[in-house]
């Protein structure tokens, strides 16, 4: 059993009956606000008039302000135009010996959340407050997540602004070279500095590239077709467009099909999918090594595709890390390698999207296996979303 | 000074471009160029060549690989003028000030640049050191 969240209620009213009597019934109350968060427990403090309720406010701390209308001095109405004036994160509940259509107009124009009127029953007493806790919770709960929401984008827009601005440092960097005449007339150094001026700007292309795809499907705006689709024609096709790539670099590719390996999607889905990973493969190889693309068909609901290569491979700690956006796993193997550091999280987007999963394991020094399972079925793709 | 009356400068940076850009404006003055991706590259080249200047970048694979080098370098001979270059400011916001002898005294560089740097900066940091690089 978790203890209980406490919310903290401050009862500010000239009758002593009242003070004690609120302090009885929410005192021994739990109301559980299962969607957010379980159970929740009253903590309630007593006042006997405005100005010292409005001392113990000014202290902090109070979620729930129970507040006579009439008593001497500050008046509750009175002091509901002061907190309001003041923004505070209290809930005001109003308490009133003659509740009229008028006094609650009033009172919810200053921003009261709700009423009680005397003589009030504890029944009606806990209906206020359980009322009161659960607006109060989801309301901070709808906070919190904007406000982690507005720092994710924030965190992704910023690291997104670097990526950016490298390449394009870069290309500036090398068109002063050759605007100040410094790379000389030797045909080579010219040739070295525009071939990395323009592999910057293919990186830079394929990040801008991916980005969109990435955006398209957060958002879900992707026009999805979905159908009978061939996964293992598709793999095919994928290690064709790579096999000039791989024949480059000396390696092997061979594609292995079992079973009957169709399932319902989008072909543009797997074919980023399967680009993704049959290009780590090729990318991520040592010279004259192997790449295995297996598509495994014999399993009823799912397909499975394994895609093995015999590269540098990654330790569990790079492992831990490789699906977040942005990151490249950066290292002396590694460093001459270009990507955008978004391909693995779009990857395992569009698996979950279609109503799968990709993992990986791997082997520093000896190669690494992601395997991608996909639904056959087109049912549940939207509840990965 | 090296054998055929060039000085040698050792540029120490993960960023391939900065590298060839560097060693492009470098050569065009005058200098020889190594290179080095990392401490380790560094580290095997200083065991072969004694540079005239180094110019670390201050993050590599270690987060503080330049500051380290750094004071490798000055303690294999602290007359090697060491230039570091961090893209850090640019990022962070934090920055290091060039303050006088003391208050940077745990820095072993005797400048710190913040990336871009132009090569104007150098070669004042050059002129400022007294490094010949005409």
């Amino acid at each position: 059993m978790t203890e209980p969240r406490l919310l903290r209620v401050l009862v500010a009213d000239d009758e002593e009956g009242i003070r004690a009597g609120v302090a009885r019934v929410l005192g021994g109350l739990t109301v559980d606000l299962d969607a957010y968060g379980g159970p929740t427990a009253f903590a309630v403090e007593t006042v006997p008039d405005g100005l010292a309720a409005r001392e113990r406010l000014a202290q902090g701390g109070i979620d729930i302000l129970l507040l006579d209308h009439s008593m001497p001095g500050l008046t509750g109405m009175e002091l509901l135009e002061e907190l309001r004036a003041g923004e505070a994160g209290t809930l005001v509940i109003m308490i009133t010996a003659y509740a009229s259509l008028d006094m609650a107009v009033r009172a919810t124009k200053q921003g009261a959340f709700d009423f009680l009127g005397k003589p009030f029953t504890p029944h009606e007493l806990r209906d206020v407050a359980a009322k009161a806790a659960r607006h109060l919770v989801a309301d901070r709960a709808a906070r919190e997540l904007a406000a982690g929401r507005r720092r994710v984008r924030f965190e992704f827009l910023s690291v997104l602004a670097h990526e950016l601005k490298a390449p394009l440092g870069a290309v500036e960097g090398y068109l002063q070279l050759l605007d100040e005449g410094v790379a000389g007339d030797d045909p080579a150094a010219v040739k070295r500095i525009v071939g990395r001026s323009l592999a910057r700007l293919a990186g830079m292309r394929k990040l801008i590239f991916d980005l969109l795809d990435l955006t398209r499907i957060e958002s879900g705006e992707k026009a999805r077709s979905l159908g009978p689709v061939d996964v293992a024609g598709a793999a095919g096709a994928v290690v064709e467009t790579f096999a000039p790539a791989a024949a480059g670099r000396r390696l092997t590719v061979e594609l292995r099909t079992a079973g009957d390996p169709v399932v319902t999607g989008d072909a543009g889905e797997l074919e980023i999918m399967l680009n993704n990973l049959v290009s780590n493969a090729v990318k991520y190889n040592r010279d004259g090594g192997r790449v295995e693309v297996a598509v495994d068909g014999t399993v009823p609901d799912t397909v499975t595709i394994t895609v093995a290569d015999t590269g540098i491979g990654m330790s569990a700690d790079e492992v831990s890390r490789l699906f977040g956006e942005f990151v490249r796993i950066k290292n002396e193997q590694t460093r001459t390698i270009e990507g955008s550091g978004l391909g693995l999280s779009i990857l395992r987007r569009l698996a979950r999207l279609n109503g799968g999963d990709v993992t990986v394991t791997s082997c520093a020094g000896q190669g690494s296996t992601f395997t991608l399972t996909l639904a056959r079925g087109g049912t549940r793709l939207e509840a990965a979303r | 000074m090296n054998a055929d009356g060039r000085p040698l400068v050792l540029l120490v940076d993960d960023d391939q471009d900065f590298l060839v850009q560097m060693s492009t404006r470098f050569a065009h003055e005058g200098w020889r160029v190594e290179t080095a991706h990392n401490e380790t590259e560094a580290r095997a080249k200083l065991a072969t060549v004694r540079p005239d200047l180094a110019v670390l970048d201050l993050m590599m694979d270690q987060l503080d690989g330049g500051f380290t080098l750094a004071h490798e370098i000055k303690q294999l001979d602290p007359r090697i003028p060491v230039l570091l270059v961090t893209g850090v400011t640019a990022e962070t916001g934090l920055a290091f000030e060039r303050a006088g002898a003391g208050s940077q005294s745990w820095i072993k560089a005797d400048a710190v640049l913040a990336k871009p740097v132009r090569f104007e900066q150098i070669r004042r940091e050059l002129d400022r050191l007294g490094v010949r690089h005409d």
